[in-house]
């Protein structure tokens, strides 16, 4: 099994404070892999330096490596604006672009990878990412309508469709059911059973019973430093350190 | 027992009447001061239409479509002036949108934040210069340096089309129009400014976790957004240019004359207000001008309307549902 995103030594900051600290975390391809931990414990920031995200915030800044397949991806030769195309996004409230069409956002990527795409292929890829995102058939009949005229897990499907239809190889969720309702959480889940035979998946989550159902391995985060890794089952039946113990019993966070 | 509740009820009885009558009065003086606006608005309608009565009455709706300006034959045509209004206004315009989405993008996207915050005051500072000041200089500096580079230039190399032929000169439509410009800049690209400002976030992340360069996440995420917001800062400048009246007076060099060139002396109906009225001696003159001032106020409303349409448009376009 191939390391698909490896971290070493990886350090956030925001300003002067470090909110990531000395994270060193494998990433295994065709894996789910969940990140967990209380409110403000730097999951999100973390997942955010896997595609240089992290360093967008004014102010932010990280160092270490973060390796994509063997390739430090913070090295000063790459560029981000191609790291962030091998490794998609989706974010915790669902952010479709609200002037364009269903279609124009499954299609948004498309435009900027390959200028000159033609309209049968692009057809194809907005269909077959809608089928991926488990949107298809509720939005086949309307792909004109605007894309913020969906409802919120609809809407969090059409972002998972539009981070698809680029063909990244790691898709990075952060947080993506923690604004959807218990039916659109669900199918949320299915897809990342689907998805991962085909990608890398990191899921950020504060949801443990969502981390224990979707994921192969699972990262504890507790104020930035990582507490414990492991594979899902052990994490969560058999834990190593007290604090993870502490956390998954709702003892504390 | 009883007696105290009966006792606190009635003064609490009194108190909320009291709080009431304040809340009416207040409401009346709040209703009455906007009432003000309105009346002025509708008193000063008024006034112009009875004023420009004799002129409307002699020439009627050709009035708006001829263009004779003829004091000593007391002929009145107001083409000419409505002419000039929109070629300076759509010059102005032609210039300062694209500078000002330039300037506005620089100073929301681009800059940091220390330099974005005073470039942007300095930009504000150009719309706190009198309008006097800007048609001083464009006379003395702005008109001359256009005449020798600018116009030259576009002569020889785009002479061949008839707005840019005929004998440059400093004082024209050319020039007043990049005065315009120059003055509806700060206006324009501020409004633009705070409302590329106000896009979300999550929008730019959104586009730059696609893969998205600065320009593309421009392009996909900042200007549509802002697309509503910006068609209502262009007409907010359009609204300066049309009524803007002491600098393009001083250089457009006010011939009420309709020609194909740019570079020929023109008016417009705010300048030949200011320029005329003082030497207006006969009644239908002085009609004439109150005339040409009710089709500036007329022009102006028709144009707020026309604003709020679009916008409202836009709007309705990215949240319908139904559609």
């Amino acid at each position: 099994m191939a390391d698909k995103l490896v971290t070493r030594h990886l350090n956030a900051y925001f300003n002067q404070t470090r909110a990531v600290k000395d994270i060193n975390l494998t990433f295994p391809e065709g894996k789910v892999t969940a990140i967990i931990g209380p409110s403000g414990c730097g999951k999100s920031t973390m997942v955010r330096c896997l595609n240089r995200m992290h360093e967008v915030v004014p102010g932010a800044h990280a160092d270490g490596e973060v390796l994509l397949d063997g390739e430090n991806i913070y090295d000063s030769a790459v560029d981000p604006v191609q790291v962030r195309r091998r490794i998609g996004m989706v974010f915790q409230k669902p952010t479709p672009f609200p002037t364009m069409s269903i279609e124009d956002n499954v299609a948004a990527g498309l435009t900027l990878n390959s200028a000159g795409i033609s309209r049968a292929e692009r057809n194809r890829i907005v269909e077959k990412s809608l089928r991926q995102a488990a949107l298809w058939d509720e939005v086949k009949d309307h792909l004109r309508r605007p894309g913020g005229s969906l409802s919120g897990g609809q809407q969090q499907r059409l972002c998972v469709a539009r981070a698809l239809a680029v063909e990244p190889e790691v898709l990075l969720m952060d947080e993506p059911c923690s604004a959807l309702d218990p039916i659109s959480t669900a199918r949320i889940e299915e897809l990342l059973l689907e998805l991962k035979s085909n990608y890398t998946i990191v899921i950020v989550t504060h949801n443990m019973q969502q981390a224990a159902r979707t994921s192969d391995y699972t990262a504890f985060l507790y104020q930035g430093d990582l507490i414990e890794f492991g594979e899902t089952n052990q994490i969560f039946t058999n834990p190593k350190r007290r604090e993870t113990e502490d956390y998954i019993t709702g003892r504390f966070g | 027992m009883a007696e105290n509740v009966a006792v606190v009820g009635r003064e609490t009885r009194r108190r909320v009447r009291v709080r009431l009558f304040g809340d009416r009065v207040f409401n009346l003086v709040t209703l009455g001061l906007a009432a003000i606006v309105l009346i002025l608005l509708f008193a000063l309608a008024i006034a112009l239409i009875v004023d420009a009565m004799p002129a409307i009455r002699k020439f009627g709706f050709s009035f708006l479509v001829t263009s004779d300006w003829d004091p000593v034959n007391d002929l009145y045509g107001a083409l000419p002036f409505i002419y000039g209004t929109a070629v300076s206004s759509a010059i102005a315009l032609a210039i300062a949108v694209p500078l000002s989405l330039g300037v506005a993008l620089c100073l929301s996207e681009m800059a940091p934040d220390w330099l974005s915050r005073r470039l942007g005051f300095l930009v504000d500072l150009l719309a706190a210069i009198p309008s006097v000041v800007y048609g001083l200089w464009a006379i003395f500096v702005l008109g001359p340096w256009l005449r020798d580079y600018v116009e030259s230039f576009l002569g020889t190399y785009l002479g061949f089309l008839p707005i840019f032929a005929g004998p440059k000169v400093a004082v024209g439509m050319f020039s007043a129009g990049v005065v315009l410009a120059i003055m509806v800049i700060p206006y324009i690209s501020s409004v633009c400014t705070d409302v590329f400002r106000v896009v979300p976030p999550t929008q730019r992340e959104a586009a730059l976790a696609l893969g998205a360069t600065k320009w593309e996440m421009v392009r996909m995420a900042v200007l549509p957004y802002g697309l509503s917001g910006i068609i209502g800062a262009i007409i907010l400048g359009l609204g300066r240019a049309l009524g803007e009246t002491i600098a393009v007076a001083m250089v457009i060099g006010n011939s009420p004359q309709i020609s194909a060139s740019l570079f020929a002396p023109a008016a417009t109906l705010a300048s030949v207000i200011a320029n005329e009225f003082a030497e207006a001696t006969s009644d239908l003159y002085v009609s004439s001008l109150i005339a040409l001032g009710l089709v500036l106020l007329g022009l102006g409303i028709v144009l707020n309307v026309i604003a709020r349409l679009l916008v409202a448009a836009v709007a309705r376009q990215r949240f319908d549902s139904s559609r």
